[in-house]
């Protein structure tokens, strides 16, 4: 399992790159379409405003920073290169979301980890709420009144109690 | 002098706040209504003294007494006057003292309107509404003065402060820096107020609960009373969020509507557990079940409505440093803390007589699914809270900053959105108490089948992306079950009392204004997620530069560049205004005029997007840069947004929901506590 990992991302590097070449290759030779340095631009985040996408930035710093983004392009970079770079250069801020190592791990574990927790506590209710006495054994025993069938009386009876 | 009058009369208010709080506590201790009259009145007096130091604020906006720091940071003279008397929620003072004379205003209507009859609730209730006034006005009087003034003084910089420094003389400025260009848009200038009405609104309900705790009256009456101040809390806060959205959408020039940024999840966070709220207390106004959970809720409400205030307007959750700098943001938090660790307290103290009165006897159960409700509402909010509050917690620990952007918020709600959504289609059909699976099968089956209708006609148009799929069914499912709910409701009258199928419906929502007021909000819920999933899903974009008459298309559309001009403005604008023309599979649909505003006074710029709105879809166009002085090419950046009208329109129809539910009861309330009297009288004994 350790090896695979390592080797799932060299493929994944590899497959990037490829498709990165493929990319840059689908404009004009040697110059980047818009379109393909805003695909990049908007997955990263201006290193100075606070959170503005870089492909929607309208200070000067943005505007050179995309043209950075054609410039890589241009050389051939491929679009996690890219983002590398910026990371590497202004640190991870500028990424959309945090890259899932150390204490990062924790943006992605909690919520997930309060829901489950709100879950199990919401299973243990409904579990001692659902433990039916031993009167209510009783009651259950008697014929209900047929329910929801009779849509009717039902209505009107929630609209008694407002 | 007119400083000194606004300033003044917010040093008396802070005083009378005082007073009011140690009277109120004093008068019901001692069972001394004298006391707790002069309570009262001082509650009352905040609103006329709040007031004259607002209006202080707007005459120096609309005068120009640029002397003043605030308003030279927010106004100048080429604003219109309008402009300069919205500009008083423009800035961070002047917001703190708009939402102070918003809270006065509505703590005195409360106090002023049902004396008499809540006059156990009211004196805590005055003790909250005049603490957190309290709290605000330390913050204005202390830290954030919109009374500041500039003086020059014979070395170094200008000094701000409200009292002249040694040898400082007034510095008496011509014009002003002038207000934020984004925020002179009429969105911007509604959507504040509606925030904040919003916000302080909920407060009301949160004072009604502590009074609760305080005095021992644990039973729904508390609920009772505030309901109304509830669902107009919320329906303030909806609007907020609405009109932010659309202001975003029109200004921002980045062809969405809303994108996750920390100050609008502020917004969103107290809206989430209100809403929550709104659906928990009918379990305990039905069933006597949930009251903790109910008052947990209120309380969270309350502190996300402090948090919310604190984070739209400071910016200081940016950075630690910045945290640390700012005088505000630590009191915030202490107020923050000691606020829910006191309401907290009161809770425990009073938990075991706020048990429950009924048991949660099916799975199935209206009363069930509600709690299932609660539980995404709440996970929401916890992803919501933890993404704006984790790159704090990573500078701290790390010393790194990180971003947490859209597609974390994205990933980590999409499911719960769906799940809220699923829940929405089957929980009005789930009876109170007694639901099975068997029953509610009976009950959905018909819009169940209805639901795979639309299903085939998605897939018959050719969608195959597996979330619009889902998306759709999901809307498709929750509209016919609301419209079932109408429509049985309505038959049934009409058989009953042989009234025209339309009289029935209108009587029958008239009969149960909040019920179908809800069922209204939901059909709202439905459309606004047919236009997100729209926009969210098949927005297509492209960027390009073209010269004038060439083309750039985009899918079966394409627009033409045709021309440019430049021009100033006599509000001080310069004004770059293209105008293209708009095809779709090569027929003319028209012009467009995107712009680009430069302000010289605040050196910003606005890109206004040119739109094309049909149901169908928003054809979105940005002008991004082009040729100086020839302007013989532009580049433009163009937006296809299928389906976003359908947001706008849902959010008219959620708001006309909550119209409903929310209009007055001739009379009802009172008759509604007074019918639980005796319930009260023998818990009591």
């Amino acid at each position: 399992m350790k090896k695979t990992i390592p080797a799932l991302l060299v493929f994944l590097a590899l497959a990037l790159m490829t498709a990165g070449a493929v990319l840059a290759q689908s404009g004009n030779p040697g110059e980047p379409t818009d379109d393909q340095v805003n695909t990049i631009a908007k997955q990263l985040y201006c290193p100075v405003c606070e959170n503005i996408p870089l492909d929607v930035c309208g200070t000067q710093a943005c505007a050179q920073w995309r043209d950075l983004i054609r410039e890589k392009l241009g050389q051939g970079w491929s679009e996690a290169q890219i983002k590398q770079y910026f990371a590497t250069q202004y640190g991870d801020r500028v990424l959309a979301t945090p890259p899932a190592r150390g204490l990062n791990w924790l943006v992605y574990i909690v919520p997930p980890m309060a829901i489950l927790a709100g879950i199990y506590i919401l299973y243990r209710a409904f579990q001692s709420w659902k433990r039916p006495s031993a009167e209510e054994d009783v009651k259950a025993a008697e014929p209900v009144p047929p329910p929801a069938d009779d849509y009717v009386l039902r209505l009107e009876e929630e609209l008694k109690k407002r | 002098m007119v400083a000194n009058l606004g300033y003044g009369a917010l040093v008396i208010t802070f005083l009378v706040s005082l007073y009011g709080i140690f009277a109120a506590i004093y008068g019901v201790r001692k069972n001394a209504p004298a006391w707790v009259d002069s309570a009262r009145n001082a509650m009352l007096l905040t609103f006329p003294l709040v007031s004259l130091s607002a209006l202080s604020i707007i005459y120096l906006l609309v005068n120009g007494h640029y002397e003043v720091e605030f308003v030279a940071s927010v106004t100048s003279n080429s604003m219109p006057t309008y402009l300069k008397i919205t500009a008083l929620w423009g800035g961070q003072a002047g917001s703190l003292v708009f939402w102070t004379w918003l809270m006065s205003a509505f703590a005195s209507a409360v106090t002023l309107r049902k004396w008499d009859r809540d006059r156990e609730f009211l004196p805590w209730v005055i003790v909250v509404s005049l603490v957190t006034l309290g709290f605000f006005l330390i913050m204005i009087l202390f830290f954030e003065n919109p009374f500041a003034r500039i003086w020059s003084v014979p070395l170094g910089n200008p000094v701000v402060s409200l009292f002249p420094p040694a040898g400082g003389q007034l510095l008496v400025q011509s014009d002003g820096r002038g207000l934020n260009p984004l925020l002179r848009h009429p969105g911007m200038i509604i959507h504040p107020p509606m925030l904040y009405l919003g916000f302080v609104s909920f407060v009301i309900p949160f004072a009604f609960a502590i009074a609760a705790l305080v005095t021992g009256r644990t039973d729904d009456r508390w609920i009772r009373l505030t309901r109304r101040w509830t669902l107009v809390a919320w329906l303030f806060l909806s609007l907020g969020l609405l009109l932010g959205g659309r202001w975003a959408y029109d200004v921002l020039g980045w062809g969405g509507y809303w994108g996750w940024d920390p100050v609008e999840i502020a917004a969103f966070m107290p809206w989430l557990t209100g809403t929550a709220f709104l659906h928990s207390v009918m379990i305990q106004e039905k069933r006597g079940m949930l009251k903790h959970w109910n008052m947990v809720l209120v309380i969270l409400t309350y502190d996300l409505v402090i948090f919310g205030t604190f984070l739209t307007r400071s910016g200081v959750l940016s950075s630690v440093h910045a945290f640390a700098q700012s005088a505000i943001g630590p009191l915030f938090f202490a107020f923050i803390g000691l606020t829910f660790l006191t309401s907290v307290s009161l809770l425990l103290y009073r938990w075991n007589s706020l048990k429950s009165e009924a048991q949660m006897t099916s799975l199935f159960s209206r009363e069930a699914l509600f709690l299932l409700n609660n539980l995404l509402f709440i996970g929401i909010l916890v992803v919501c809270f933890w993404g704006v509050i984790f790159p704090l917690i990573s500078e701290l620990v790390t010393g790194q900053k990180v971003t947490v952007g859209p597609p974390f918020y994205e990933r980590a709600t999409a499911p719960l959105f769906a799940g809220l959504l699923l829940l929405m289609g089957v929980a009005p059909l789930a009876a109170w108490r007694h639901s099975t699976a068997k029953t509610l099968g009976r009950a959905i089956w018909k819009p169940f089948i209805a639901s795979l209708v639309v299903v085939a006609l998605v897939l018959f148009a050719g969608i195959r992306q597996p979330a619009a799929i889902l998306g759709f069914w999901l809307c498709a499912f929750v509209a016919f079950v609301t419209l079932y709910e109408f429509w049985r409701g309505a038959v049934a009258r009409h058989r009953k009392s042989g009234e025209s199928l339309p009289l029935a419906l209108w009587r029958l929502i008239g009969r149960n204004r909040r019920r179908y007021g809800g069922y209204t909000i939901h059909l709202g819920v439905v459309l606004m997620a047919i236009g997100i999933i729209g926009i969210e899903l098949f927005q297509t974009q492209t960027q390009g530069t073209i010269s004038q008459g060439e083309q750039l298309k985009i899918g079966d559309y394409a627009i033409r560049y045709d021309e440019l001009a430049t021009f100033d403005t006599p509000d001080g604008r310069n004004v770059a205004r293209a105008v293209v023309s708009v095809f779709k599979n090569g027929e003319h649909l028209g012009e467009l005029h995107p712009r680009r505003d430069y302000y010289y006074e605040s050196q910003q710029q606005m890109t206004i997007p040119g739109v094309r709105s049909t149901w169908e879809n928003d054809f979105y166009v940005l002008l991004v840069d082009w040729e100086p002085v020839t302007a013989s090419g532009a580049t433009f950046k163009v937006f296809n947004n299928p389906l976003v009208n359908w947001l706008w329109l849902g959010g008219i129809v959620f708001i006309l929901g909550t119209l409903i539910a929310a209009w007055p009861d001739r009379d009802s309330e009172p008759m509604a506590v007074q019918s639980r009297q005796p319930g009260y009288a023998s818990a009591k004994a």
